[in-house]
């Protein structure tokens, strides 16, 4: 039994971390929080250089041809350096095709996406907090759709969307005419959701499972919330070392140290979860619903305490539009409820537990 | 990443599984003797076959094998499923022999290793004192050297299963002089010495787990030290480091679960299993959540400990011990919100003794007491969010006023 990462998947881990660190430093997320999100098409593009783009795209049509355990460790990066890029739309369109699209459709589209040289997201949630693919309504009937979607990630300059359709149907639809996008008014800036109004043509992904997809995406978003909630617990950690009351540093405050440590246990051993979470998705099919479920209601909601806390813990400063603290909390916000709340998620896993 | 354990180690599983089912219960003229006498039988025959203390040297009474912590993993995961006695005393074999490997003497080592193994000696640890409790380094017991012995006098307290040891491993103050750390030693202290008086604590719940024991000029001999004089608190942390032998546990965890789970299904609220209540559904799955994190964590543990990552299993292990105890007190609490009115009534004294017996209404009454021991016993949760902050953070110590 071997429960850690390979050489490759470290390398690859190690690698994101140190392109981050470099070319997106908090400033960056800031400023797309302030309206100036000039850089970003460039971040995207960088990562697209790497081979993020087409992570888990065939080899034959321009990807990396890597499973969702490795979109998972990239998501945790991103998390952590709160990167403002649209992967999180775009890996999940990704998977959808490269998993259930016929072999027109992902030549037609995969290599461009692989590249980096077009866009894609899914469209998913309905009014009425509809997430799962048995809920889903919008119609899908002569080769179009019609209809609305809620919250669309990154929807803005995407030239193709994965749409969920009712009975759960996937089906692809080009960014043209009959394709509206309307920015919502989003809390992460960082992840611009959109609502997508659609009267056009559709292509139905023949092979797709929407349930699949939506676990892939609790994986991620589990990932992305690790990520940001670890670093954010070390932000906090760091700042009480520097701030001085009553002549000490906060650290030195036993209450302090203790708020910490919750946090941090709160955080630290959850990464097991996700990681199981992304490996049976691609390794042990039947736990994967579950894992998936388990994954996304526990370390989003974990995280999300840890985040109140660092909030708390930095005093009044934590507090301002000013301080960095607030991008990870928000980042950690999306990440809680995009796909459903944990309360969802964890009748889910009842379900899927047989109780 | 591969969660199969292999070819390898599933020949090993079956092997064990073959073992087991071979010799438990025991069959014939075994059958006939008393259930401790068993259980030494079983335990000589395990170790024979190299299924238990696998990596204790085979003159000290082991099986003298290379550690390989996958390897205990799948055989302890078939002991527990065939239920064997296979923990004997286990402040002796998690505690004392580690101890007794690193820190004592050959003639020492020869004559408690063996017996400690098989369950034949049974050990009491005596650390914590009334007065000494986190602060451990400030206990005030004491052993003067006179001639060839050593007289005891003081108090211990919270010791487990003081009234059934054959011996004692306690520290005791030699130097009064000296610092606060330094004037402590590791003695070996037979029970049965005139002047010792175990006398059993009752709980809250009603059991008796542990002891106040009363040292009263009881003598013991002067080569009954482990380590030099002033060397105790050295000798006793050397033992910490094997603690990870304790881990991978959560098994017992899990199986406090499916009950809380087979409870629910059970109990009827507004009518209705409350298990189909929504509320009741979130809670578990809450629990779950917390179980898993627990498993996987567990897992990600032995992985480091095969690979020698010792950061990564240092931070992971002092993490373990505070969710596993938060785990147990959510599963207690919903269990008793399940059965609230059987909380108004006493558990029976059979229900009282823990680890042992069916999940009665008065049991759970008694786990939700018991499951607040495990953030007391073994290092205090307090204490615990100090070394997370510390060693997993990086935050400063704790001042402390000059000892």
């Amino acid at each position: 039994m071997n429960f850690s990462l390979s050489e490759e998947q470290e390398l690859l881990q190690s690698t994101v971390r140190g392109f981050v660190a470099k070319e997106c430093p908090p400033q960056t997320a800031r400023a797309v929080f302030d309206g100036k999100g000039e850089a970003v098409p460039a971040l995207w593009q960088g990562l697209a250089e790497m081979g993020i783009a087409g992570l888990v795209v065939p080899e034959s049509l321009g990807g990396a041809g890597l499973e969702l355990l490795e979109l998972a460790l990239v998501a945790e990066e991103l998390g952590r350096g709160v990167v403002p890029v649209p992967f999180l739309g775009h890996s999940l369109a990704a998977l959808a095709l490269a998993r259930g699209g016929s072999a027109a459709q992902q030549e037609a589209w995969l290599p461009r996406l692989a590249s980096g040289e077009s866009r894609a997201t899914v469209a998913l949630a309905e009014d009425g907090g509809r997430w799962l693919p048995n809920d889903w309504q919008l119609e899908l009937a002569n080769g179009r759709v019609r209809g609305r979607k809620l919250a669309v990630p990154e929807a803005e300059g995407a030239r193709l969307f994965v749409v969920g359709c009712a009975g759960g149907a996937l089906a692809l639809v080009e960014a043209g005419p009959g394709v509206t996008v309307t920015p919502e008014p989003v809390l992460d800036r960082g992840r611009p959701l959109a609502t997508l109004g659609l009267d056009a043509p559709a292509q139905r992904l023949e092979a797709a499972d929407a349930a699949r997809l939506i676990d892939a995406g609790c994986v991620l978003l589990a990932a992305d919330a690790f990520g940001a909630a670890h670093q954010l617990v070390r932000a906090t950690a760091a700042y009480v070392q520097t701030r001085q009351q009553f002549g000490q540093s906060l650290a030195q405050f036993q209450a302090v140290k203790h708020q910490l440590a919750n946090m941090a246990l709160d955080v630290d051993p959850t990464r097991g979860l996700w990681w199981y979470a992304a490996h049976a998705f691609d390794h042990a099919v039947a736990e994967s619903p579950r894992a998936a479920a388990l994954a996304k209601s526990h370390v989003t909601d974990r995280a999300q305490q840890a985040a109140r806390d660092a909030v708390e813990a930095h005093g009044g400063i934590g507090f301002t539009w000013e301080s960095d603290v607030h991008l990870w909390f928000k980042r950690v916000m999306f990440d809680r409820l995009w796909l459903g709340a944990p309360e969802l998620h964890r009748e889910r896993y009842a379900l899927l537990a047989g109780w | 990443m591969n969660l199969e354990f292999g070819e390898e180690y599933e020949r090993l599983r079956a092997e064990a599984r073959a073992f087991c089912a071979e010799t438990w219960p025991p069959r014939g003229g075994e059958s006939l003797v008393g259930e401790r006498e068993r259980a030494i039988a079983w335990r000589k025959r395990a170790i024979a076959a190299g299924f238990l203390h696998r990596t204790v040297p085979r003159e000290y009474g082991g099986a003298g094998m290379a550690p390989d912590v996958m390897a205990e993993t799948v055989i302890r995961q078939e002991l527990d499923r065939a239920g064997v006695p296979h923990r004997g005393s286990v402040q002796g074999t998690h505690m004392l022999v580690p101890t007794l490997l690193e820190c004592g003497t050959e003639e020492q080592r020869r004559e408690y290793i063996p017996r400690t193994l098989t369950g034949e000696l049974v050990w009491c640890q005596g650390y914590s004192e009334p007065g000494a409790g986190s602060d451990l380094a400030s206990l005030q017991s004491r052993a003067e050297l006179a001639a060839d012995e050593w007289v005891l006098t003081g108090q211990k307290i919270w010791t487990s299963q003081a009234d059934e040891a054959d011996m004692m491993f306690g520290l005791f103050r030699t130097e009064p002089e000296a610092q606060k750390h330094a004037g402590i030693s590791y003695l070996l202290v037979p029970m049965k010495t005139p002047g010792i008086e175990a006398r059993p604590l009752t709980m809250m719940q009603g059991g008796t787990d542990f002891c106040e024991v009363f040292f009263d000029g009881a003598r013991i001999p002067a080569r009954n030290i482990v380590g030099k004089r002033g060397e105790g608190w050295k000798v006793s942390r050397s033992t910490l480091k094997h603690e990870r032998m304790l881990i991978g546990d959560s098994a017992i965890v899990s199986i406090t679960f499916d009950s809380l789970v087979a409870l629910a299904r059970r109990v009827r609220r507004g009518g209705r299993p409350a298990l189909e209540d929504p509320g009741v559904r979130q809670r578990l799955a809450e629990i779950a959540g917390h179980l898993a994190t627990q498993e996987w964590s567990v897992a990600r543990m032995l992985t480091a400990i095969h690979q020698n990552r010792e950061m990564q299993v240092m931070s992971d292990m002092i993490m373990a011990k505070l969710l596993s105890t938060n785990v147990q007190q959510m599963i207690a609490k919903l269990a008793l919100d399940l059965i609230p009115d059987s909380g108004l009534h006493e558990p029976t004294a059979s229900e009282a003794v823990m680890g042992v017996g069916e999940f009665t209404p008065g049991r759970w009454v008694s786990t939700y007491m018991y499951s607040l021991a495990f953030a007391i016993a073994g290092g205090a949760s307090n204490v615990q969010r100090n070394l997370i902050g510390e060693l997993v953070l990086g935050l400063p110590r704790d001042r402390r006023p000059p000892s």
